[in-house]
């Protein structure tokens, strides 16, 4: 495929992995949180973390947006779909996020709820020019790639006075989840979770440019190589962070520059402030609640809102006790440190949400890197 | 003269008409939608036997012969494909099951459950296409069964065919029976079926060339068994779950581990790049024509030359190895140049949002 094996390309990737292990000071250790769930699915999928030379560790971030989902935020779409018989559309990933009472969406659907996948929100908005009669509401997830379109949903909506249609929205923020995590005791005061660097989103800053990440740089003297999805992208950014940390700068530098800029998609952006306002504050699952961290649209979208239509109420619910999801978002904790991974928890029965979707921490080492806790490593064939 | 009128039948109206509940209710509708439909399309002596069941002499079975059965449900949405539809699918997916434990398929019975308000002419257009592959597979449907229910109760027309085959003396196929060392052999490229079916879902839609690989393989076992007796230790379909999931039930059910080389897993150019914009692993999406062989190793060179040489197996690769593995796991070295597991698909494959 064109434009796209050029960044897979094994024999580069080699390259980058030569250079990384001249350049990187023996007695080092490197520790380099990738934020977004579509790194840590690229570093699994093609076995980067075999490429990187020893005392180089990638951290899991907590940019995978059905795991940071909280429990209730779910149970409010599986109510709607039960109780108020509406058609609650949402992305495939948000499908098995567990909810309360043993619930997930694919089970309330088994249950009766009409709930359809759609692969954007355009697409829910056609299912409710398509039934009339029906309320149809998009369960609206994600960080800032995601939420561009919700905002032209509503938009449109709103231009062709669409009378069933409305948003449940829990689109949340990137610069805010990286504030909490430097703010956490764990980086900032303990020192416990070091962390060098970050490998910056893709498609988040494509919308949202660089800028937003200067201040990390800035106020945390933490560099920030903001990289694409491809796994060359994700060897090259580790490069570029190698060399800040071994010259001691804290800069933002972008690999992604075939699409970011610094100022990002400034139409979207437009887009997304005039239907969207920012909440005081959110839950977050893993993280608590986090202030500013996601959007609400504005009042006078209110007949999109399904939370004012349906008069939801937010209920809180707790994790599941032995569930480490929490620090393993925060990057405290390794997903091989929880005691239910791999044996209560599994990606047929997921406990916690990290062990849903391909870009969580213990799904992603579930599926693809599960080998590397065995003691014997098969010799390749 | 006698007033008894001639018997005569209104023939079934097949281009306007729909099946209703009196086609099921075993009548004389259901006795002439039978005749018309499906006995005009699969003909052959057993059927025309008219009784519930075909009555056949075994076949010949020379000794340490063994006979295999093999039972497929063909639930599939959209009825109608690129390269295929349920009728040709439900004849293939059971014949590739008799022959995937090395067996020569003989027979297959048909079960099909339609839905009232059902067009005719579509059930035609399937019945038709199944009873082509029947004949050009060589296995005829010797019995059958209609049901009808409730407008709603169904999705149009859902197929269980059930296969017979027999095993000759010596050939041992089985799940079960990799060993350490065995080549792990494809019989050509993945994903297209899966893909090809995908492409017509009403929520997608998108314009592809891709065509299901949908085909009967028994003819391609049958040279591989010859190309080396004894050689072909396990055979398998990667339907449902994939590639991927196959080689791991086949991996925990023989307590074996496997090491694939992605840069030899054939995929075509369409198929992954559909796979890319959808944010599907080729490795989890089904296939209706392809096959799997674990070989022993002094065997692969000549099992895979016959694979090349038939026209199912042309584009048939080496993808890697049978290893020593006390969790199982089948693990792949990527093109990239790293190693990852290759995991069971869990619950359906789901798009990733980012």
């Amino acid at each position: 495929m064109k434009y796209i094996d050029e960044f897979r390309d094994g024999d580069i990737a080699r390259k980058i992995g030569d250079r990384l292990a001249q350049e990187v000071q023996p007695g080092r250790q490197y520790s380099f949180m990738e934020f977004c769930g579509g790194h840590t699915h690229a570093i699994s999928r093609y076995g980067i973390a075999e490429l990187l030379p020893p005392n180089v560790r990638m951290v899991h971030g907590p940019g995978c947006p059905v795991c940071v989902l909280p429990i209730g935020r779910i149970d409010l779409a599986i109510q709607l779909a039960l109780e108020s018989g509406v058609i609650v559309c949402t992305y495939g990933d948000t499908m098995r996020v567990p909810a309360s009472s043993g619930l997930s969406l694919v089970k309330a659907k088994a249950r009766g709820g009409d709930i359809r996948m759609v692969y954007s929100a355009a697409d829910a908005l056609e299912i409710a020019r398509h039934n009339p009669g029906r309320e149809v509401v998009f369960f609206a997830i994600g960080f800032e790639t995601t939420t561009p379109p919700t905002a032209l949903a509503i938009r449109d909506a709103h231009r062709e006075q669409l009378q069933n249609f409305s948003v449940l929205c829990c689109h949340v923020l990137t610069p805010s989840a990286i504030t909490h995590i430097l703010e956490s005791p764990e980086v900032r005061q303990y020192g416990t979770v070091p962390i060098h660097g970050f490998v910056g989103p893709a498609h988040v800053s494509i919308v949202i440019g660089s800028e937003p990440y200067e201040h990390f740089s800035q106020e945390y003297r933490k560099p920030v190589v903001i990289a694409g999805f491809e796994p060359l992208d994700v060897m090259q950014a580790v490069l570029m962070l190698v060399r800040q940390v071994n010259d001691g700068r804290a800069q933002v530098e972008n690999e992604f520059s075939r699409v970011v800029t610094r100022h990002g998609n400034q139409n979207a952006q437009a887009l997304v402030s005039e239907v969207f306002e920012l909440r005081p504050t959110f839950e977050w699952r893993g993280l608590g609640e986090v202030p500013y961290s996601a959007l609400k649209i504005r009042p006078q979208f209110a007949r999109f809102d399904a939370e004012r239509r349906f008069d939801l109420r937010y209920q809180p619910v707790a994790d599941n006790k032995a569930c480490e999801c929490g620090a393993i978002l925060r990057g405290v904790k390794k997903p091989t440190d929880c005691k239910i991974f791999g044996t209560v928890c599994t990606p047929e029965n997921p406990v916690g949400s990290c062990m849903v979707s391909s870009e969580g921490a213990c799904a992603a080492h579930y599926s693809y890197g599960r080998f590397r806790d065995i003691p014997v490593v098969v010799e390749a064939a | 003269m006698s007033a008894v009128k001639k018997d005569y039948i209104r023939p079934l109206d097949i281009r306007h008409g729909r099946i209703d509940m009196g086609h099921g209710a075993g009548g004389r509708s259901a006795a002439q939608l039978i005749e018309e439909l499906f006995l005009a399309a699969f003909d052959n002596e057993f059927l025309r036997q008219g009784n519930d069941g075909a009555v056949f002499a075994p076949p010949p079975l020379p000794a340490g012969a063994r006979l295999v059965m093999a039972t497929d449900g063909h639930v599939v949405s959209p009825l109608f494909f690129p390269g295929g539809d349920v009728g040709c699918l439900s004849v293939h997916g059971t014949v590739n099951d008799v022959a995937m434990s090395g067996a020569t398929p003989l027979y297959l019975t048909a079960s099909f459950i339609l839905e009232e308000g059902f067009p005719l002419a579509d059930l035609k257009r399937i019945v038709d296409s199944m009873a082509q592959a029947a004949r050009q597979s060589g296995v005829p449907v010797i019995t059958g069964d209609t049901k009808v229910v409730e407008r709603g109760k169904g999705d149009g027309v859902f197929i269980s065919t059930t296969g017979l085959g027999v095993v000759a003396p010596g050939v041992d196929i089985s799940g079960g029976n990799a060993r350490c060392g065995d080549v792990v052999l494809l019989s050509g490229t993945i994903g297209e079926h899966g893909v090809a079916v995908l492409s017509q879902r009403e929520s997608l839609e998108f314009e592809t060339t891709i065509q299901s690989d949908t085909a009967a393989l028994h003819t391609l076992v049958a040279a591989m068994l010859q190309a080396a007796p004894g050689g072909v230790r396990v055979l398998r379909d990667p339907t449902r779950g994939g590639l991927a999931t196959t080689l791991n039930e086949v991996a925990r059910q023989s307590r074996v581990g496997m090491v694939l080389q992605e840069s030899s897993i054939p995929v075509l150019r369409q198929v992954d790049a559909a796979c890319e914009l959808l944010g599907l692993d080729p490795l989890y999406i089904a296939n209706e024509g392809k096959l799997i062989a674990v070989c022993a190793p002094e065997a692969a060179e000549a099992v895979l030359a016959a694979m090349r040489a038939h026209p199912q197996g042309r584009a048939a690769a080496r993808i890697g190895v049978v290893v020593e593995d006390a969790h199982h796991f089948v693990q792949m070295n990527t093109r990239f140049g790293g190693r990852r597991v290759v995991d069971w698909l869990s619950g359906e494959q789901l798009p990733r949002i980012c």
